[in-house]
């Protein structure tokens, strides 16, 4: 028996301090344990309820009827010329939704897996990503809602639409850099427990989903375009309807680098408390 | 290093224990401390840093210059007292947690078993959650798919196989849970006192799963307060003391260690109290009435226990006699079997209990103490609480000393009448 055959590719030291160089490859190695708990987050959401799935589109018809009736009649604020308001308050609504519930459950996914965390090692963060799976499964969901309004308002959407994906992406993203952190801070101050729901709350209004943000002054438009999801809103608008709702680009520009600053923030914060998780929890 | 697929060396793991800072107790000061305290706590927890202005720390090793090796398809057990650290070295070997001193090496693919059923969520059903665990214990989908039917066979689920595990008994989830555990492919295997569940048939069943296991050539790292099974189980042990390697050796040679030191932990240590009585201490004694530890096999028990009460009536004493092994295999009731109770008046009592003599096979021995009232509420239990030893047993007149390391048992039976051999006709059996 050579005992050296399966050494170069197993041999592991575990050392105080000694950064995992395997940790992107064991990533990769569980990543169907990845697939799995996303299925068990699905498998269990609608369960012993009478309508099940029927939920997600609920839900998101629902938000997006108060928002039409609140902003648009009410409160009277315009969506342009030829777009409908509830197309453009759900254009904002999909990517809002996407964005709050990755973050919301993927910032608290941490605490109610801690009994696997104590008990079994893999790389964490699988544990935040796979929330990743059910927030795209109930975005495909609250997507066909937007396919029966455009079909409902006669509404063609321009060539722009195949580049929803990206947005969609880009959303993805958004959230997930700035969950990691908060889902590996939350292990020793449970106080952001609290915080998140209340920042996505905040957030809700703090972003132009229920509005456009053409409405803010042109000054206020750079400052304002720090909150990522203005980038991703506007962008995500613009797929659907257009020349009707344009990207402004310098904005653009700064919610892509705040993306990305947030995501590396969260990836390393993550990476370093998350060694110790085992201690804490 | 030729076979070696486990190697620690200098291993250590430290916790810090915090205590809030002192106040002395004006508001005032408590609100300033308090906002003072929220601001740094703020600070470092948009950091990720533990730690907080004016608490104290206190260090404590759970673990402390740990070395040993481990060779290819070895079967190692690690036993200690609570708190010894067993739980904390698994939990390293598994990288649950990483050590704050020294490195481990291992060569292979470890799995760790710190409990059964990991993950397994309560709305779904035995198939999904047999999926779920296989998975979180690091099976791909066909290993487990392989499996499948030898799992749930050996659970002897079939039946409720797609019905949720909520409504499963809990023998039933116990079941389950280990027979995923049972099939998992792994080169080293790391189990944590598994063997806690179900009752004592499927017990033995996991047992003999494990000895399979064993057998396969498998490296085996077992944890378990189950001395029999360790016994059964392993060759070899270590012994951890206060975060320390003890001893590591031959698993007869552990287990002699092991409980050759639980008595004098236990008598260092404070016994605690109870609510309504409490045992203060207990002797073996001698023939001359001196306390001693050796117990000569065939003399009458002799016990003496300081017991203090309440005098809430209807107290009485009891103790459990149990091997080296741990097992208990002999129990007397003060109440139960002689109607004596501690006296019903608030003091501290001496007493003798002197039980029948009978013939204990050769080695160690340990008693637990309890008090216990209406002949079932336990009110205070003190384990090992008397150790003491028998050097030789030789029942009638032979030379052959009968040792419990025999596996035979812990009493030799003496005859009360002689035998009598009667010769039977071969036609009579018909």
């Amino acid at each position: 028996m050579s005992s050296s055959e399966h050494m170069p590719s197993s041999r592991l030291i575990l050392e105080a301090g000694r950064a995992d160089r395997q940790y992107w490859r064991d990533l990769w190695r569980y990543r169907e344990l990845f697939f799995i708990l996303a299925w068990r987050d699905v498998a269990v959401r609608y369960k012993q309820t009478v309508v099940g799935f029927a939920w997600a589109f609920i839900r998101s018809f629902m938000t997006m009827v108060v928002f039409t009736v609140v902003f648009g009649h009410i409160a009277r604020l315009s969506s342009g010329d030829v777009t409908p308001y509830a197309v453009m308050v759900y254009g904002g609504l999909l990517p809002w939704t996407l964005f709050s519930s990755v973050f919301g459950d993927a910032s608290a996914s941490v605490m109610t897996n801690s009994n696997l965390i104590s008990k079994v090692y893999f790389p964490r963060m699988i544990i935040p990503l796979s929330t990743i799976i059910v927030g795209l499964i109930d975005f495909a969901v609250s997507l066909t809602i937007l396919v029966g309004l455009m079909i409902w308002y006669r509404f063609l959407p321009g060539w722009q639409i195949v580049l929803l994906p990206v947005f969609v992406a880009l959303a993805l993203l958004a959230s997930i850099g700035p969950a990691l952190w908060a889902s590996a801070i939350v292990v020793k101050y449970r106080d952001f427990r609290f915080v998140v729901p209340f920042l996505l709350q905040f957030g809700l209004y703090a972003s132009p989903v229920g509005f456009s943000s053409s409405i803010v002054p042109p000054e206020w438009r750079l400052l304002y375009s720090l909150n990522p999801m203005v980038g991703i809103i506007d962008g995500f608008r613009w797929c659907i309807v257009g020349g009707d709702s344009p990207i402004y680009l310098p904005g653009f520009a700064v919610s892509i680098a705040v993306i990305a600053a947030l995501l590396w923030i969260g990836i390393a914060c993550f990476r370093r408390i998350e060694r110790g998780f085992a201690d804490l929890i | 290093m030729s076979d070696t697929v486990i190697r620690a060396e200098g291993l250590g793991k430290r916790f810090v224990i915090g205590h809030r800072a002192q106040n002395n107790g004006l508001f005032a000061d408590a609100m300033v401390n308090a906002v003072r305290r929220f601001f740094s706590k703020g600070k470092s927890a948009l950091k990720g840093n533990p730690g907080d202005i004016g608490d104290v720390f206190e260090e404590f090793w759970a673990l402390r210059d740990i070395n040993f090796e481990i060779k290819r398809g070895e079967l190692v057990s690690i036993i200690g007292h609570n708190g010894a650290g067993k739980s904390t070295l698994l939990k390293i070997l598994s990288r649950i947690t990483e050590p704050t001193a020294g490195r481990i090496e291992i060569d292979g693919r470890v799995t760790s078993l710190l409990e059964v059923g990991t993950g397994f969520h309560p709305e779904l059903t035995g198939r999904e959650n047999v999926f779920l665990n296989g998975a979180i214990l690091g099976m791909t989908r066909a290993e487990v798919r392989h499996r499948f039917d030898e799992i749930v066979a050996f659970a002897g689920v079939e039946k409720f196989i797609d019905t949720p595990v909520k409504r499963y008994s809990v023998g039933m989830y116990a079941r389950l849970a280990f027979a995923v555990a049972a099939h998992l492919e792994a080169e080293i295997l790391v189990i944590d006192e598994v063997l806690a569940v179900g009752d004592a048939e499927f017990q033995q069943r996991c047992l003999n799963r494990m000895s399979e296991v064993a057998s396969s050539g498998r490296t085996v790292l077992f944890v378990s307060h189950n001395l029999a099974a360790v016994s059964a189980l392993t060759r070899r042990a270590i012994v951890l003391r206060s975060g320390q390697l003890a001893f590591d050796g031959p698993v007869q040679a552990a287990l002699a260690h092991y409980t050759a030191n639980t008595g004098v932990i236990a008598r260092r240590l404070n016994w605690g109290q109870g609510s309504d009585s409490t045992l203060v201490s207990a002797d073996l004694l001698d023939e001359q009435g001196n306390p001693t530890d050796r117990f000569e096999s065939g003399s009458p028990l002799r016990l003496r226990v300081v017991v203090s009460t309440t005098g809430l009536p209807g107290m009485c004493v009891e103790l459990t006699i149990r091997d080296e092994l741990g097992l208990p295999f002999a129990f007397y009731s003060t109440g139960t079997f002689s109607q004596i109770n501690l006296p019903a008046a608030t003091g501290r009592f001496e007493c003798v209990i002197t039980l029948d003599s009978f013939f204990l096979a050769a080695g160690q021995y340990s008693i637990d103490l309890d008090t216990c009232y209406t002949n079932v509420h336990t009110d205070h239990r003190v384990e090992s609480a008397v150790r003491f030893r028998v050097d030789r047993c030789s029942p009638g007149k032979g030379s052959f000393n009968f040792r419990q390391s025999n596996g035979t048992g812990s009493i030799a039976m003496s005859l009360k009448a002689p035998i009598e051999f009667k010769p039977i006709p071969v036609d009579a059996t018909r």
